[in-house]
């Protein structure tokens, strides 16, 4: 990649910063080169955030009809999925599964329910609610 | 409270890690770009593991595993590496404050979700992010050089804490590291040759029947998988060729999942021995580093409107790729420091 090639796409995941990448100046040398953004790679990441945001915004109608409980919500919010929440925690992945239904969920011990709000560093007041809005 | 700032040059990087070892190294008078401790570590490399999930696709590496980079080049430097890892978070606070009271500059190991500087957007649960301490302000805040930003941050001392003592994959268990004193002559050529053989050894993959994840055959094997996901419900393929795509460029790589940093790396080598082959390679290198961006661009056209470009086009691009690297081994390999 040659230094002019380096895009310059103002990525909104950058949030304004900017990034250190490696291009080759007239000489045919490196030079490091700083970049706002590709528009290639912000599409990526856009991607990932969007399906993101869909995976809480159907945790939240999943838990108002019923069908999750709050930690489907607050794992989502949290960006954990089951195998991440598993290994931080030290539950086994079939007992998160087991966390994510309402009727086992409400019956959780106080001890369990703080490993989890421990983990989102969240009290466990907070973790049993879910707003209507993310 | 009062006020410690140690010496410190920060310079912007790529990488965390290979940022890390060239500001500690630098701060400490040896001068040390970021591409040549890639390029001492030997850190290149190809990796497919679809048996580490994130977010339920695979993991896909283009370097080394953490730490590994600190570690080698300390290794081949000659540089004492004193780290520490703690079971009890206030220790480890504790540990640091001592050090930093002593003057030292103290790198550490933390999960990029917990500090609060970096972007909403980049926040993934990823626990192997390095980052320079190099002081405390009044308000008992850390004064922290994260490599990959452009200017100094500082942070919270609850933050920290989460951030070096987050749970899960790689956690960091509070590790902290210190260098220790820098010899005066360091004599880098022949340590440059020794470390691009290795890397060139490591380009193929391990030299194990079934197992395809490594180096050239692992490009390879990604390029079958990608050919496969015709089968695959179109959102699936969407998200896995949009997650190699992040693997590649988002997640501080330099460009080209660092290709266009050991690019740099056979430049300054170049400069540094007067080997001119070593500048030849350093161009064919960037070649490789322009097809992986070529790769990237037409992975995201497909995801943008897949009736534009078939799964098997984007495939070829990446066989173009491995087949660029296996030349780039043979050549790197038949290199040598005696003309």
């Amino acid at each position: 990649m040659k230094a002019k090639q380096v895009p310059q796409d103002n990525s909104p995941s950058y949030s304004g910063h900017k990034k250190l990448l490696y291009a080759v100046n007239d000489s045919g040398h490196y030079t490091g080169i700083q970049s706002s953004g590709w528009e290639i790679e912000n599409f990526a990441t856009q991607m990932a955030v969007d399906e993101l945001k869909q995976q809480t915004l159907r945790a939240i109608d999943d838990y108002h009809s019923g069908k999750a409980s709050a930690l489907a919500y607050h794992m989502c919010k949290h960006r954990f999925d089951i195998s991440a929440l598993a290994q931080s925690t030290g539950f086994f992945q079939w007992q998160i599964r087991r966390h994510l239904l309402p009727q086992i969920f409400n019956r959780l011990s106080e001890r369990k329910l703080n490993i989890y709000a421990d983990i989102f560093s969240i009290t466990t007041a907070q973790l049993t609610r879910v707003p209507e809005q993310p | 409270m009062s006020e410690i700032v140690n010496h410190l040059l920060h310079q912007q990087s790529s990488h965390c890690e290979t940022g890390v070892v060239a500001n500690m190294l630098s701060s400490k008078g040896f001068a040390m770009s970021e591409p040549m401790a890639f390029g001492l570590a030997s850190a290149l490399t190809f990796a497919y593991l679809p048996f580490v999930k994130i977010g339920g696709l695979p993991l896909i590496a283009y370097r080394m595993p953490p730490k590994t980079i600190i570690k080698s080049v300390a290794k081949k430097l000659n540089i004492e590496l004193i780290s520490r890892k703690f079971s009890s978070p206030k220790k480890g606070m504790q540990a640091l404050d001592q050090a930093l009271a002593e003057g030292h500059i103290v790198g550490l190991q933390t999960s990029v979700y917990w500090l609060p500087y970096f972007p909403e957007d980049m926040r993934f649960h990823f626990n192997a992010h390095n980052l320079t301490v190099y002081g405390k302000n009044e308000q008992g805040d850390y004064l922290i050089s994260d490599p990959v930003f452009e200017e100094v941050v500082t942070c919270s001392p609850e933050s920290l804490e989460r951030a070096r003592f987050a749970k899960g994959a790689l956690a960091p268990k509070g590790l902290m590291y210190i260098l220790g004193e820098v010899p005066e002559n360091i004599d880098l050529a022949p340590q440059i040759y020794k470390s691009i053989k290795k890397t060139a050894k490591m380009m193929n993959g391990i030299p194990l029947p079934g197992i395809p994840f490594f180096g050239v055959k692992g490009i390879h094997y990604l390029a079958k998988k990608i050919t496969e996901l015709e089968k695959k419900p179109s959102k699936y393929a969407r998200l896995y060729l949009g997650h190699i795509v992040r693997m590649q460029e988002e997640i501080g790589t330099g460009g080209a999942g660092f290709r266009f940093i050991f690019a740099s790396f056979l430049d300054e080598s170049s400069k540094l021995t007067g080997d001119a082959e070593l500048f030849e390679l350093s161009q064919f290198t960037t070649e490789i580093g322009d097809q992986w961006r070529t790769f990237a661009v037409q992975a995201v056209l497909f995801c943008k409107d897949r009736k534009s470009i078939s799964l098997q086009d984007i495939s070829d691009v990446l066989i173009k790729c491995a087949e660029m690297e296996k030349q780039l081994q043979s050549r790197l390999l038949s290199l040598s420091a005696f003309k």
